[in-house]
């Protein structure tokens, strides 16, 4: 087995809800409420849940654009959340991040090429004569033509907007790349294109991939392992084949169970789960999907189902397993 | 047969731009039969949605303009009716919901007020009356404490819930036909799961026919009964979903369907569409697909091909059947 | 939206020869001049700085003493716009003013960028307790009741016998500082909405510097906010001081300011009789703010990337 890049220790991020006149903070979000994983140099660990588990702050906490509340991260061994801030932007360009929203995350008065190469030249790795090639290397590498340089991005698609914000990251020779959501804002046939890019730039430089989505298939498609999210914890974790074919969590099964497959004469069971999501904000006691399960016991409702490896480092957090 | 409840006949809605004309529905013609689920399927920007707020007559003007075509709607051309007429039909006789359940309801009413405005305008029922039939509906959609919810604001309600509430408010004066335009999009798996299964339902109980508007290939072989590819404003296929999905003919359909990773059958590599989507403004006489399609000929870039059906009444737009039409 | 076409074959050749592109600031300048009314604008308000500052040197009326005697006359071939009561030339008198009315509109716009634009910056970049204090300091300046305050100050300044020279700079600074609290609201808006905006986020996921994110990332997108406001500034200082000098409270005679001069149309008998009192420096005002309004929205485009070239 390989070397772990990135551990994550009981990591924990509570946003402070504030109310009255006078802003006091009267309560918690609890987006991610101890989340413990590493992931090894070279793989791809999916974080799985439906929108407000967490998911995203997990991938936004690990590289700390958001502060921890408690838990640490670690990058080759170095605590992130210990850092002084000079010492993690020297590290920045080692641990990017590529967003779901190609509309908004690129600045739309800065030209693609800038966009792409300013970082560089911020750290100081490169001369300014090199920059503009090494911007069109990287730009023909993601997909990109180099004649694309000097236009601004609203003259580009989605696609090739995350294209761009792909290259952004690529260029600072990143190990470890956090992707947040970044197909699921494009069409089909533009996805494979986007999902082919990032498979064949792992392939060719050993990068480390945090993906996080809320779309199966795509998942199935491109991880090593997986982890399932539900309000702010994993409730199970495994390699990508095992947590396919066997899942033990109930709601890993109704999540696989609800995506819908593009073939009308296959009739499955399906596992329709009753009611929402619970706030975050005032989740429940016990087992936080209690409320939504269908095979809940009395011991679910009171406490807290341990999480553990049940042999293969296939981890489940549920009593019933 | 059931006979049709729609009828599309070379419609065509185009939207005058700064940049020039976008052709956003060219020609499009196609048929919904009574109790019947259409589904219309294509990438964004590929016209669907227009499509459906064309048969609403609910295209804003300007930049838009129903430029051509008919749409019978039982009888009616839509095109045809007196603005007055036109708001007897909507959200009496065709019933609509959105793809975005948190902006679709009006914040600052109630959700009963809601329901209860349609059913006192059209079926000018009393107040007593339309509360009765608003807590059935609710209801009906799968909310229980339906008097609490009568009484609550829309952004009380999560986003599956509000989705149920705008289909509670589209069926509250029985429709003949529901337009639900990429219903599920904004909502997670296993929600889209409970309005997909309630929309089957609902369909099933009232034998109304449902035109689903959709991109996700997956819903469209759990839910509908037959199914229109479009792709740049034109179809290029439609067939009966089992056909479809059998033996898609259109390499655009084909390409869809390979694109996209399945759960359970993983290949190594995904197949890919090369290239995108065409700017619609300044589309030339040619097939809008040729400049992305592995087959392309010589006359795919110099004429449009025209819909055609082979002996199974599927249709295909693509100068590759072009044998197949002559026998 | 114009869409790129990624089919299009990648000529491998072309790398060498893509030159670098022009910096955002020639971009700007080359979509300014391409618009009509920028140049319009700019041609008109040329022409007015140069009639006030350069066009009295021509004029043979400068050192011309007070003689009622020549009164109040009609426009003629001697006098073009006329005279006014004390007999001295009126087209004098408006390129005069012009001076005053000019420097007073661009240096109180000046005041109000630097107080507005720093301070609401400041509050909107990095929040918390400055956020707090430079808002409410804010809030204190909007409530109170402008005239009166100005009214108050006008006394003031004359109690305090301020010669008129120096009282044109006061005039500034006041205007400027009761001023500033609209462009600052502006600026400390847009620049929290810009933060939560993905890329603010991702110059953080880069490690770029905090000039570079200010520089490069935040000040382009605030700019146009920032020049729409201080063109209406222009016009509205010009236009205040004007207010003032019809109360007495601006600059005093015997300098002139457009404002000044267009009191005349408060007398009855000038406003009916005598409209080459005031009809210029109505047209003065009129054709300069205009003409700055439209140097406004042409920069505005001129930022704005999505504009064509």
């Amino acid at each position: 087995m390989s070397e772990p890049l990135i551990e994550v220790k009981n990591l924990k991020k509570y946003f402070p809800i504030r109310g009255g006149i006078l802003q006091r903070t009267i309560g918690y979000v609890k987006a991610v409420d101890g989340v413990t994983f590493t992931i090894n140099k070279g793989e791809t660990l999916s974080l799985v849940g439906e929108s407000g588990c967490g998911k995203s702050t997990v991938g936004r906490t690990i590289i700390r654009l958001y502060d921890k509340t408690d838990g640490e991260v670690f990058y080759k061994s170095i605590p992130i959340h210990s850092l002084k801030k000079s010492e993690l932007r020297k590290l920045r360009p080692k641990m990017q991040l590529v967003f779901q929203d190609p509309f908004s995350s690129l600045n739309p008065r800065l030209r693609v090429g800038d966009a792409i190469g300013e970082a560089l030249l911020d750290h100081g790795l490169i001369s300014k004569n090199e920059l503009r090639d090494k911007v069109i290397e990287t730009m023909e590498i993601c997909g990109l033509a180099p004649y694309h340089i000097d236009r601004y991005p609203h003259e580009f698609s989605g696609g090739q907007r995350q294209r761009i914000g792909i290259a952004r990251a690529l260029i600072l020779d990143p190990e470890f790349i956090v992707l947040d959501e970044p197909v699921s804002s494009l069409d089909v046939s533009i996805q494979a294109q986007i999902i082919n890019l990032l498979m064949d730039l792992q392939e060719q430089k050993g990068l480390t991939y945090l993906f996080i989505s809320h779309d199966l298939s795509v998942v199935e498609h491109i991880s090593t392992r997986v982890a399932v999210m539900y309000l702010g914890s994993i409730v199970e974790m495994a390699a990508r084949d095992e947590l396919f074919a066997h899942p033990l969590h109930p709601y890993t099964q109704a999540l696989l169970s609800a995506v819908p497959i593009p073939d009308p004469d296959l009739k499955r069971e399906r596992i329709i789960l009753e009611g929402d999501i619970p706030s975050p904000a005032n989740p429940p006691k016990g087992c936080k999907f209690h409320t939504r399960c269908p095979l809940a016991k009395d011991i679910c409702r009171e406490q807290v189902p341990e999480y553990k490896d049940v042999g293969g480092g296939h981890f489940v957090a549920c009593h019933l397993v | 047969m059931a006979k049709n409840l729609v009828e599309f006949r070379n419609l065509k809605t185009f939207f005058y731009t700064e940049e020039g004309v976008v052709k956003a529905v060219n020609d499009v013609s196609f048929s919904i039969r009574e109790g019947e689920t259409v589904c219309i399927v294509g990438e964004s920007g590929c016209g669907k949605s227009v499509t459906a707020l064309s048969l609403m007559r609910l295209i804003q003007s300007p930049p838009g303009k129903i430029e051509g075509g008919e749409i019978i709607f039982d009888g009616r051309d839509i095109l045809k009716l007196s603005e007055a007429e036109m708001r007897r039909i909507r959200g009496n006789e065709i019933g609509m919901i959105f793809q975005e359940p948190m902006t679709s309801l009006n914040p600052v009413l109630t959700i009963g007020e809601q329901i209860m405005e349609p059913l006192m305008v059209h079926k000018l029922m009393t107040k007593k009356e339309a509360w009765n039939k608003a807590i059935e509906l609710i209801k009906q959609v799968g909310i229980p404490r339906a008097e609490q919810i009568m009484t609550s604001y829309p952004h009380e309600l999560s986003g599956g819930m509000r989705q149920r509430i705008m289909i509670a408010i589209a069926l509250s004066c029985d429709p003949k036909l529901l337009i639900a335009d990429e219903p599920t999009t904004a909502l997670d798996v296993t929600i889209q799961a409970q309005i997909l299964d309630l929309l089957r339902k609902i369909k099933q109980e009232r034998n109304m026919a449902l035109m689903l508007i959709t991109h996700d290939l997956g819903i469209v072989a759990e839910i509908a009964d037959y199914v229109v590819v479009m792709y740049a404003g034109k179809v290029i296929e439609e067939a009966p979903v089992r056909e479809l999905f059998k033996n898609p003919k259109h390499p655009y359909t084909r390409g869809l369907l390979k694109a996209k990773p399945i759960i359970g059958q993983r290949q190594e590599r995904l197949y890919t569409i090369p290239g995108q989507v065409p700017n619609p403004i300044g589309l030339g006489d040619y097939c809008y697909f040729s400049d992305r399609c592995e087959y392309a000929m010589d006359i795919c870039r110099q004429k449009i091909p025209q819909l055609a059906a082979d002996e199974n009444g599927h249709k295909v737009a693509c100068w590759l059947y072009e044998g197949e039409w002559k026998k | 939206m114009d869409q790129v076409n990624v089919n299009q074959p990648l000529d491998y050749k072309k790398k060498n020869n893509l030159k670098k592109a022009p910096s955002i600031w020639r971009d700007a300048f080359h979509r300014f001049l391409k618009n009509k009314y920028a140049i319009l604008g700019l041609v008109i308000l040329t022409f007015m700085f140069l009639f006030s500052f350069v066009g009295p040197y021509f004029s043979p009326y400068l050192d011309a003493k007070i003689d009622v005697s020549k009164g109040n006359q009609p426009p003629s071939a001697e006098h073009w716009l006329g005279t006014d009561n004390l007999g001295r030339d009126v087209l004098l008198r408006l390129m005069l003013a012009g001076r005053i009315s000019l420097t007073i509109g661009i240096a109180a716009t000046l005041i109000i960028v630097l107080i507005g634009g720093m301070l609401g910056s400041i509050a909107g970049y990095y929040g918390g307790w400055l956020d707090v204090i430079i808002m409410r300091l804010a809030d204190i300046i909007y409530a109170m009741p402008g005239l009166p305050i100005l009214i108050m100050l006008g006394a003031i300044m004359s109690d305090l016998k301020i010669p008129p020279p120096q009282r044109i700079y006061y005039v500034m600074f006041i205007l400027g500082f009761i001023s500033w609290v609209g462009l600052a609201r502006l600026i400390r808006s847009q620049i929290l909405s810009l933060k939560e905006q993905e890329f603010m986020l991702a110059t953080e996921v880069l490690g770029l510097r905090d000039s570079k994110k200010i520089i490069k990332h935040l000040f382009p997108n605030v700019l146009p906010t920032v020049i729409v406001s201080a063109t209406l500034g222009v016009a509205g200082a010009i236009l205040s001081e004007s207010a003032l000098s019809f109360l007495g409270l601006g600059v005093i005679p015997p300098t002139p300011s457009w404002g000044y001069m267009l009191s005349a149309a408060n007398n009855m008998i000038d406003f009916a009789k005598r409209p080459w009192l005031w009809i210029p420096p109505g047209v003065a005002i009129m054709l300069t703010v205009v003409a700055i309004n439209f140097i406004g929205d042409a920069l505005r485009d001129a930022f704005d990337p999505r504009q064509k070239i």
